[in-house]
C-alpha cells in the first residue's frame, strides 16, 4: 500500500506512546541508574561505575545459565517448528471438525504459565502423575527432582506441549491463505506431494514462520513460571534459565546493582536478536511487494 | 459433469481405465485420510492428556490422589471446587485477575487503535524505528523491569491495585495490539478512507462508524490476544500486588503448606483458570488463525 | 524522582541520547534521508545506521569492561569513531 507522508500521524500515536513510555522508558532508565551504583536505599548509595558489569559478565553461574538458555531455545525451536508445520498440514480445513481441532489445539496457550507448570507437575510426579507412574511402570526410574536429564527432557516436552500450538496455528493460517487455484494447477501438472509442499506451501509459510520463530525464541528466552513451578530450577541449577537467575537475584536477594547490570546485558541480547529478525521480516516483505508490483 | 455413453471400443477401454484409476485413487486417498486422522489424533491426545489428568485429580480427594492410582475418580467429589467457591481468599483471586485483565484490554485497545491506523496509513518521521521499539517492548523479559516497576508503582501509590497490573501489562500488550491491528488495517483498501473523506466524513466519525466495523474481526482477535497474554502472565502481576489485588496465579502457590501440597485444590484451581480461556477462544474461533499470523496472511 | 536514584553519568548519558534523537529528527526535517547501500550488507537509512552504531557500541563497551583491562574511555572513543564511520560510509 502506498502510504501518505504525513507527520500529523504522530498525534494518533501520542497516547499510545505516553503509556508505553511510562511502562518502558522510566523503568529502563531506573535500571541503568541502578546498574552503576550500590544501592541500599534512595539516600544510601555509592557510585560503582562499571564494576557490576564486570562482575556479571565474568560470573560463571550466569554464563552457564546463558549457555543453558541458548541450548534450550534452539532445542525447542528445532522440535516445535517442524512439528508445528506437520500439525498444520494435518489439520482439517473446514467444517465443525476444523473449529473443534482449532479450539483443542489452542487450549495450552490459554493456560496461565504457572498453571502449565502445575499441570505438568501433577502429570509427571512419580507417585500421582499419569506420565510419571507410567514411565516407572515401564521400568525406567524416572525422577525429575533427582535426575538432571529427566528434568531437561520434561521441561522440553512441556514447552513443546505448551507452544507447538502457536507455530501450528500460524502455519495453519498461512496454509489457508493459499488460493485453491494453486492446488488445482499442481494437480493438473501431476506434481508430487513433496513438490506441492516445497514449491507452493513452504514459500507461503516462510512469512508466518519468521514471525513464529521470532515469538518462540523471545518467549523461550523469558521462560520463567513453568520451570519455576515444575523443577524450581533444579536439580542443582540444571534447569535454571536466565529469567529465573535474574528474578532470584533481584527479588530474592535484593541485589539491585548486580541484577540491574545483568538485566541490561540480557536486554542487549534480546535487542540484537529482535533487530536481526525484524530486519529479516521487513526485507522479506519488501521483496514480496517489489515482486507483486513487477 | 455428465458422462457420455461410449460409442467406440477405444473409448470403452479408455473409460474403464479411467474409472479403475479413479477407484484406486479414492482407495489411496481414503487410507491417506485415515493416516492423517490418526497422526492428528495422536497429537490431540498428547495435548489433552495432561489436561485430562488435571481434571481427573480435581475430582478426587487428597487421600484418594495419594492413596490409589486411578485413571478416573473412584469417589467423585466436588469438594475441591466447593472449597474454592466458599473461600473469599480463593475466589477473589479470580475476580482480581479478571479485573486487571479487563482493564488492560480496555486501555490497550483504546490507545492501540489510532496508533495502528497511523502505522497502516501514514509515513512519518521515525515510523520504522518507533515500530521496532514497540516490538522490543513486546520481547522484553518482564524480569528486567521487575524492580523498577515495584519502585515506580510504589512511589506513585498504585502498589497492590488492579490498575497497577493493568498498566504494567500494557508494556507488552499495547505493542502486540498495534502489531496485530496494523496487519488487519492494512488489508482494508485505502480507497475506503478516501471515499469517506470525499463524502464529507470527519476523521473521528469515519473511524468509529465505518472503519472500526470493517475490521471488527481483527478487533475481536486482538482482544482475544490481549486477554490471553494478560491472563497467563505471572511475574509482574505477582510482584505488583500483595493482598488486595492478588491474582489467582499467585494465590495458587498457597496450596503448598508445611503439611504438604493440597493437590486436589491445586488441580481444581488450575481447571478454573482454563475455563475463561475456553470461553474467549470459542468466540473468535473462526478468526483466530488469521490473528496468530498478526493479520498478515 | 528520588527512587530513580539518578547519578550524573547516567543523566549525561540519557541527555546525550535524547539530544541525538532530537538532532536526528531535525536533520530529517531539513533533509530527508535516502535509503542507500554502503559497506553494510543491507540497505539502510540514516536512522538504521545510528541504531546499528549504538547497538554495536553497547556490545563493544561490554566486551571492553568485562573481558579486557582497557579503560572504558577507550571503548567510548572507539565507539564514537565507529559511529562516525558507519554514518558516513555504512
Amino acid at each position: 500500500m502506498n502510504k501518505v507522508y504525513n507527520n500529523r500521524a504522530w498525534f494518533l500515536i501520542l497516547p499510545m506512546l505516553l503509556l508505553v513510555a511510562f511502562s518502558a522508558i522510566i523503568p529502563l532508565m531506573t535500571v541503568v541508574n541502578y546498574s552503576v551504583q550500590d544501592v541500599f536505599d534512595a539516600n544510601t548509595r555509592f557510585f560503582t561505575g562499571t564494576e557490576w558489569f564486570e562482575v556479571m559478565l565474568n560470573d560463571s553461574a550466569l554464563q552457564a545459565a546463558l549457555l543453558r538458555q541458548f541450548a534450550f531455545s534452539f532445542t525447542i525451536l528445532a522440535i516445535e517448528v517442524p512439528l508445528g508445520i506437520g500439525i498444520a498440514l494435518l489439520m482439517p480445513k473446514r467444517g465443525w471438525q476444523a473449529s473443534a481441532v482449532l479450539i483443542l489445539i489452542t487450549l495450552p496457550l490459554l493456560i496461565p504459565w504457572n498453571v502449565v507448570g502445575s499441570i505438568w507437575q501433577l502429570f509427571t510426579r512419580g507417585d500421582i502423575g499419569l506420565m510419571g507412574v507410567g514411565i516407572r511402570e515401564l521400568g525406567y526410574p524416572y525422577n525429575i527432582t533427582r535426575n538432571a536429564s529427566d528434568a531437561w527432557a520434561t521441561i522440553i516436552l512441556m514447552d513443546v506441549w505448551h507452544w507447538t500450538p502457536l507455530i501450528a496455528l500460524l502455519c495453519y493460517s498461512g496454509l489457508r491463505s493459499i488460493p485453491d487455484a494453486y492446488y488445482q494447477a499442481a494437480r493438473i501438472d501431476r506434481a508430487s506431494k513433496w513438490a506441492v509442499f516445497r514449491y507452493i506451501q513452504l514459500p507461503k509459510l516462510t512469512n508466518v514462520l519468521v514471525i513464529g520463530v521470532l515469538l518462540r525464541f523471545m518467549h523461550s528466552f523469558m521462560i520463567y513460571a513453568e520451570p519455576f513451578v515444575l523443577t524450581g530450577g533444579g536439580p542443582g541449577s540444571s534447569t535454571t534459565f536466565l529469567s529465573q537467575s535474574l528474578t532470584t537475584m533481584a527479588i530474592g536477594q535484593q541485589d539491585l546493582g548486580p541484577s540491574a547490570a545483568f538485566s541490561l546485558i540480557y536486554f542487549l541480547i534480546i535487542l540484537l536478536v529482535c533487530w536481526v529478525f525484524y530486519t529479516a521480516i521487513m526485507n522479506s516483505q519488501k521483496d514480496d511487494t517489489s515482486q507483486g508490483g513487477a | 459433469m455428465t458422462r457420455s455413453v461410449p460409442t467406440t471400443p477405444q473409448s470403452v477401454r479408455q473409460q474403464a481405465a479411467d474409472s479403475a484409476a479413479r477407484r484406486r485413487k479414492q482407495a489411496r486417498s481414503a487410507s491417506v485420510r485415515w493416516r492423517r486422522r490418526t497422526l492428528l489424533g495422536l497429537y490431540l491426545a498428547f495435548v489433552m492428556l495432561p489436561i485430562y489428568w488435571l481434571l481427573n485429580l480435581s475430582f478426587q480427594t487428597n487421600s484418594e490422589i495419594l492413596g490409589t492410582f486411578s485413571f478416573w475418580p473412584q469417589n467423585f467429589t466436588l469438594g475441591n471446587y466447593v472449597g474454592i467457591f466458599t473461600d473469599a481468599n480463593w475466589y477473589m483471586g479470580y475476580v482480581n485477575s479478571l479485573a486487571y485483565v479487563l482493564m488492560n484490554m480496555l486501555i490497550s485497545i483504546t490507545v492501540a487503535l489510532p496508533a495502528a491506523y497511523a502505522f497502516s496509513r501514514f509515513k512519518f518521521i521515525g515510523d520504522k524505528h518507533l515500530f521496532f521499539w514497540l516490538l522490543t517492548n513486546l520481547m522484553a523479559p518482564p524480569a528486567v523491569f521487575l524492580l523498577p516497576y515495584f519502585q515506580l508503582y510504589y512511589s506513585v501509590g498504585l502498589f497492590d491495585t488492579h490498575i497497577a497490573v493493568a498498566l504494567a501489562h500494557c508494556l507488552f500488550n499495547i505493542p502486540l495490539a498495534v502489531w496485530i491491528l496494523e496487519g488487519f488495517m492494512s488489508s482494508v483498501p485505502k480507497e475506503v478512507d478516501e471515499t469517506a473523506y470525499i463524502d464529507g466524513y470527519s476523521f473521528p466519525r469515519f473511524f468509529v462508524t465505518i472503519f472500526l466495523p470493517m475490521i471488527r474481526s481483527g478487533i475481536g482477535v486482538t482482544l482475544f490476544f490481549l486477554f490471553m497474554f494478560s491472563w497467563v502472565e505471572l511475574l509482574l502481576s505477582r510482584t505488583l500486588t500483595a493482598t488486595k489485588a492478588q491474582p489467582i496465579a499467585s494465590i495458587m502457590t498457597r496450596t503448598s503448606t508445611a503439611s504438604g501440597i493440597d493437590w486436589g485444590t491445586l488441580a481444581a484451581a488450575g481447571v478454573l483458570t482454563i475455563i475463561p480461556g475456553i470461553v474467549v477462544v470459542y468466540f473468535v474461533r473462526n478468526h483466530i488463525a488469521k490473528g496468530f499470523a498478526l493479520g498478515r496472511t | 524522582m528520588d527512587w530513580m536514584v539518578w547519578t550524573l553519568p547516567t543523566a549525561v548519558f540519557f541527555a546525550v541520547i535524547a539530544a541525538i534523537l532530537l538532532g536526528m529528527t531535525a536533520w530529517e526535517l531539513v533533509s530527508p534521508t535516502v535509503e542507500r547501500r554502503g559497506f553494510l550488507p543491507i540497505a539502510t537509512t540514516r536512522g538504521d545506521r545510528l541504531f546499528i552504531g549504538l547497538l554495536s557500541a553497547a556490545y563493544l563497551h561490554l566486551v571492553v569492561v568485562g573481558f579486557t583491562e582497557l579503560s572504558i574511555w577507550f571503548a567510548l572513543g572507539a565507539s564514537i569513531l565507529w559511529l562516525l564511520v558507519l554514518m558516513r560510509w555504512g
